[in-house]
């Protein structure tokens, strides 16, 4: 008995930290090369709201899916244009739209607020693997986004590590002046991975409103886009250490919520202000144990201008 | 032939630009904001007069638009303040909440004293509150180089999630029928009207917070190391300026006066601590600091056009159009003037050049 809780609990945090580790992958992309995005809030929104109505529209929630990483990715080419090719604010710009995605998200939403969805992503049963005592039930009964999202995560790690376009892309974010000089477009890399982690910020928006509660609450992201973005400090820039980030928050979500559907006697609100205040002492205890060596793009929120080398 | 278009550095920012660009991002976000409310299926053009007329049409409109503008003022005063030595401080939010809090709490439980120091004694308590919780942030960047950005954030949540823990538990008015709010507050911790309209002295509050923004920052020791310090942390060191000590002095002063825009959101208008006391004003003040381009008078002005904005917006509510439209209208402002501030420092150059 005591087991099977603890099983249940274990694949809980996983849905629960798949939609962050997402949005949070995508961050980390953007921030390789260079290009802070805070409006990881925002697009996640758009995300979730755009792939609820298309999954509607069509009946088909990869239709939904797709309609959401493209959202993402054009909010996010919205962002890069500012960044990159106007050399604006990356801060403001990022908040500019976490602004303008939350009002997207409420105007378009409005009508179907909180009508559920008939056909989200289901669990899909690996063959085999699924009937293995404990881990099967933790790791392989999970539904397609999980496994993509692990998936995901371990391709970027290839990319960044074993491959020429990795290498290009760290050396954009760490010293875009020597990654001009020897040929590589600076732009075209910003504008591409920008791009990018704007479609996997689009898809883990997409994963709480196909997934993981199949519906559309207005805001109901409720900060997950800024968890994923201390996230990307906390993993320091790994892809790997982002999914091991993601599931600890995803593991004090479902800790929050099996609380409260017990009726412990903490106030609801005090259970609600935890996965803040954790990402808050997480992002602390990281910096202050890693000043030195955090492996921070070094040019991360700087726009490059060849004529200022 | 090929035609390229390079950008040229100026000599120095172009004023043209500075009175164009603004203008020119106002009305193409007017435009953009279009698109999102014909896809809603609302005549932009009649919603659009519909918010001019509910923010600026009637004398009522005009003092609704005011009352809305003084915490814009307020708390746009406080971001700007960090901004200035690029601290991103974007818990003003959270900061209101927790100034909003602690006043509340003198007033629920002191309200017998004669108003001048009860108020006295709120806008303090809401400046220490909002001050303190800002503090947190400063503490944690200045010592260690925590991101600001992200815990200033995230407290926005916690602080909202701990004012509500209070209206629906322990403060919440017997009589309130299961709405969460406090009690209202005594008589005595009303802030005083100007005439017989809703807005209040804090009017006069943010205007002399102004006032001696303005005088700090371009007259003042303190005000030219603040400048340093936002140009190069490196260049104010060598300069032998104490940058932690600042960074968590300006994080007091930026969370104490948002906390102020909160004191006075509740003892001018609400008269009672209740769930959702702000629209986003600390999220709008972001919009209002960069508009105004950090200056305090035009902040001032700023909050004015914002506090309007948002009036409209409630204005088109009541005929259905959803509130959302006022962020997208923000969001798009906002980056319509970052797209054209390459235009205060660069020129456009067209050139024509043969074809490789």
């Amino acid at each position: 008995m005591e087991m099977s809780i603890l099983i249940a609990f274990l694949a809980a945090t996983i849905v629960a930290g798949t939609s962050i580790l997402l949005a949070a992958l995508g961050e980390l992309i953007a921030e390789r090369s260079g290009i802070l995005n805070l409006g990881v809030e925002g697009m996640m929104l758009v995300g979730a709201v755009t792939g609820f109505l298309m999954a509607i529209k069509t009946g088909n929630h990869w239709y939904g899916l797709l309609a959401a990483m493209l959202a993402g990715g054009l909010l996010a080419a919205l962002h890069a244009f500012i960044c990159v090719t106007m050399r604006g604010n990356q801060v403001v710009s990022g908040l500019a739209l976490t602004i303008l995605g939350t009002g997207i998200s409420g105007v378009v939403g409005k009508a179907y607020q909180g009508v559920p969805l008939s056909n989200p992503f289901k669990a899909v049963h690996i063959p085999g693997l699924a009937d293995i005592p404990v881990l099967g039930p933790i790791l392989f009964r999970q539904d397609a986004l999980v496994y993509c999202s692990i998936l995901i995560a371990i391709i970027i790690w290839y990319v960044f590590y074993r491959s020429r376009w990795g290498l290009s892309i760290r050396a954009v974010g760490q010293n875009p002046a020597a990654a001009d000089a020897v040929g590589i477009s600076v732009s075209r890399v910003r504008y591409c991975c920008t791009i990018l982690g704007g479609v996997l910020a689009g898809m883990g928006g997409a994963y709480l409103s196909l997934a993981y509660a199949p519906s559309w609450q207005e805001n109901m992201t409720a900060g997950r886009g800024w968890i994923a973005v201390a996230l990307v400090i906390f993993a320091l820039w790994n892809p790997l250490r982002a999914i091991m980030g993601a599931y600890l928050f995803g593991g004090v979500e479902a800790l929050t919520f099996r609380l409260q559907i017990i009726g412990i006697s903490i106030s609801s609100f005090y259970l609600a202000m935890l996965p803040y205040l954790l990402t808050i002492l997480v992002l602390a205890l990281v910096t202050i144990r890693l000043r030195q060596e955090t492996g921070t793009p070094a040019a991360l929120g700087l726009a490059y201008d060849r004529e200022e080398r | 032939m090929v035609l390229r278009i390079r950008l040229i550095k100026r000599e120095q920012e172009s004023a043209v630009a500075r009175i164009t660009v603004p203008v020119l991002s106002v009305i193409s976000a007017l435009l953009f904001g279009w698109l999102f409310l014909f896809i809603y299926g609302a005549e932009a053009g009649e919603t659009y007069l519909k918010m001019y007329h509910g923010a600026l049409g009637t004398s009522y409109a005009f003092s609704e638009t005011l009352v809305k503008a003084i915490p814009l003022m307020l708390a746009g005063l406080a971001v700007s303040l960090a901004f200035r030595m690029k601290l991103w401080n974007i818990g003003a939010e959270g900061q209101l909440y927790m100034g909003a809090f602690a006043a509340s709490g003198i007033a629920l439980g002191w309200g017998n004293q004669p108003a001048w120091i009860l108020i006295t004694v709120m806008l303090l308590a809401g400046f220490i509150a909002g001050g303190l919780w800002g503090l947190i942030t400063g503490v944690l960047r200045a010592r260690w180089g925590v991101n600001e950005t992200i815990t200033t954030l995230l407290l926005n949540y916690v602080a909202i999630l701990w004012v509500d823990s209070l209206v629906y538990g322990p403060w919440r008015d017997p009589q309130s029928l299961g709405f969460p709010l406090t009690p209202r507050f005594s008589m005595n911790a009303y802030l005083p009207t100007l005439g017989d309209s809703r807005v209040h002295i804090g009017l006069l509050i943010a205007l002399l917070i102004a006032i001696i923004f303005y005088y700090l920052l371009n007259y003042t020791r303190w005000g030219y190391e603040m400048k340093v310090i936002g140009e190069s942390h490196l260049a104010a060191r060598y300069a032998g300026i104490n940058v932690p000590r600042n960074i968590m002095l300006v994080m007091l002063i930026s969370g104490g006066i948002a906390g102020i825009a909160g004191m006075i959101e509740v003892t001018g208008i609400t008269h009672r601590l209740q769930s959702g006391i702000s629209p986003g004003y600390g999220y709008t003040a972001i919009i209002v600091a960069w508009l105004g381009r950090l200056n305090p008078f035009a902040i001032i002005v700023v909050a004015f056009l914002m506090g309007a904005l948002l009036v409209g917006g409630f204005a088109a509510q009541s005929s259905g159009i959803p509130f959302s439209i006022v962020l997208i209208l923000q969001g798009s402002i906002l980056f319509f003037l970052l797209a054209g501030e390459i235009f205060l420092k660069y020129r456009l150059k067209l050139s024509r050049r043969a074809a490789e």
